[in-house]
């Protein structure tokens, strides 16, 4: 299926106003409906490699396996092929990411967060680790739904602190998941139901650290007519307050429905694509 | 590293770096800081520090413990905050001047188990110089800034991700430096003419969705216009703008949905 009919994708990434180079790395298929945005760790610049390796590999690995199969087929576990093949693919990416750092001595210790997403039958299933983020924007509603694998979070969610508190916080920018620095990873992967009209946001923490959720939606609201403009935007706010981190994001609005092809007789057609 | 800054009146009297996960304070020998002084509970309160953040406590004290005039029983500590306990006062001191380079803001960092009970903790092993942290057995990385209050013990080094001379790094404070006077637009035509809307917001938009939408960003710097939507683009004092954004200078004309418009500069 071709989802570039029905998915606006934009990409940017920009290294901010104190950093010399930029280790975020971001890429889109709008024709299979995917995008990945990682942000780069360890070691000395050597993020910019595993942010770099998390996209590559991710993006011709995911292509590859949607043509071979609809990401919305189903096998016997129940899971869509989408689901089974991203926490593979992550965790595949891991392990070379890993590798790589151990083999190379200016690599050692790079690491890179995730957030992956596949457009399919109405539905999007995220895979990320670490704390960049997926929001989206519903309406008037705009909300964060992935969850950061990060101290702080831990702490907001046993109780510890307060968001509020969080915002003040020392402790910033410490994730408990990362890609690449261990050789195991556990991805976590959701479905969510997607309504046309929906604006997706993908960002690396050098926008909502610099910017407040409240800034973000009101600009996803302002700006969702024009994608391109509202990522600079979104980009030109972090880089105003600060910009003291790379800042990339991925913005992606639904324009319509996308169900999967059902019933014997498209079964039957998708069988000779 | 943050610390607590022990002071009666007056008088300091000493330094307590925060290099445990609890240090307790009270009147008897046993605390890691020791007043003796009978308004003061044998245990009074303690100070517990995961990694870069601390918190205090109240452990029951007689007269309490109190932060910048408040009784709390609990409480998350922020540069600056004073502890109250009698006529004792802790300072708590969280930011070190000068401690890293600016490009350390914000690094992502990998937390590792068993780091959260020691302030030193070292993600990667062949990192350079450049990296803050550094395993506690060596001497830590302080780059040659000027001597930070003078620990007498070498400092153990830290996981400092923003070490702060600015305040918080987010709590994205849109609004632009003080300089930047107020921005407003008063309707020169149509229904509405002579409503004045003041530009507030990071961002005001205008127009008619579908048909012809601007947007008016307020920067540091001053105000721009952009083109949202629309086959139309926005004129400004006759001239159609292109597909960039424009800054705004007082008394500028725009027309914008076949509305005009007038942006001013109040005081």
């Amino acid at each position: 299926m071709d989802m570039s009919a029905v998915l606006d994708i934009v990409t940017r990434s920009d290294p901010g106003m104190v950093r010399s180079n930029n280790e975020d790395a971001v890429m889109a298929n709008p024709l299979r409906g995917f995008a990945v945005l990682a942000d780069g760790m360890g070691g000395y610049n050597a993020g910019e490699v595993a942010s770099g390796m998390a996209t590559a590999l991710l993006g011709s690995e995911l292509d590859k396996a949607f043509v071979e199969r609809e990401p919305s087929s189903m096998d016997g576990s129940g899971k869509s092929w989408a689901h089974v093949t991203l926490e593979a693919e992550m965790i595949r990416v891991n392990a070379a990411i890993y590798q790589a750092a151990q083999s190379q001595p200016q690599y050692a210790g790079m690491g890179t967060t995730l957030v992956v997403a596949v457009f399919h039958d109405n539905r999007v299933t995220v895979g990320h680790i670490g704390d960049s983020r997926l929001y989206r924007m519903r309406g008037e509603d705009f909300q964060q739904i992935t969850r950061d694998h990060s101290l702080l979070q831990e702490q907001i969610d046993s109780g510890l602190i307060t968001p509020e508190q969080a915002r003040h916080s020392q402790n910033k920018n410490l994730v408990t998941r990362a890609v690449g620095v261990d050789p195991e990873v556990l991805p976590e992967i959701h479905d969510h139901a997607v309504l046309p009209g929906d604006v997706y946001l993908f960002c690396s923490d050098g926008l909502n650290d610099m910017v407040d959720d409240e800034e973000i939606g009101m600009t996803l609201g302002a700006l969702a007519a024009n994608l391109e403009l509202c990522a600079m935007q979104l980009i030109q706010m972090a880089n105003d307050n600060g910009g003291r981190d790379n800042v990339s994001v991925i913005l992606v609005k639904v324009k319509g429905e996308y169900p999967a092809a059902r019933g014997w007789w498209a079964r039957f057609l998708a069988w000779f694509k | 590293m943050a610390k607590l800054i022990l002071s009666m009146e007056t008088t300091m009297l000493k330094e307590i770096p925060l290099t445990k996960e609890r240090t307790t304070i009270g009147r008897k020998p046993h605390n890691d800081i020791q007043i003796d002084n009978l308004a003061i509970s044998g245990e009074h309160a303690v100070v517990i520090t995961i990694l870069n953040d601390s918190f205090l406590e109240d452990l029951g004290s007689t007269n309490g413990t109190f932060v910048n005039g408040q009784s709390v029983k609990k409480h998350f500590l922020k540069n600056g905050d004073t502890i109250e306990l009698g006529k004792y006062r802790l300072k708590f001191v969280s930011e070190l001047p000068q401690q890293t380079s600016n490009a350390d803001f914000e690094k992502t960092m990998i937390l590792r188990p068993g780091a959260a009970h020691k302030p030193a903790a070292e993600p990667s092993a062949a990192a350079p110089a450049a990296q803050v942290v550094q395993p506690a057995a060596t001497t830590p990385v302080a780059p040659a800034a000027a001597a930070p209050v003078a620990p007498s013990a070498p400092t153990p080094a830290h996981l400092s991700t923003s070490p702060g001379m600015a305040a918080t790094p987010s709590a994205g404070a849109p609004a632009a430096a003080p300089a930047l006077p107020l921005g407003a637009i008063q309707l020169l035509s149509g229904g509405n003419v002579g409503k004045e809307m003041e530009l507030t917001k990071t961002l005001t938009t205008l127009g008619k969705p579908g048909v012809q939408v601007a947007v008016i960003a307020r920067r540091p710097h001053g105000y721009f216009i952009t083109h949202v939507e629309g086959t139309t683009f926005p004129v400004v004092n006759g001239k159609t703008l292109d597909a960039q954004a424009h800054q705004l200078a007082d008394h500028d004309v725009i027309e914008l949905a076949g509305i005009k418009m007038e942006f001013f500069l109040k005081n």
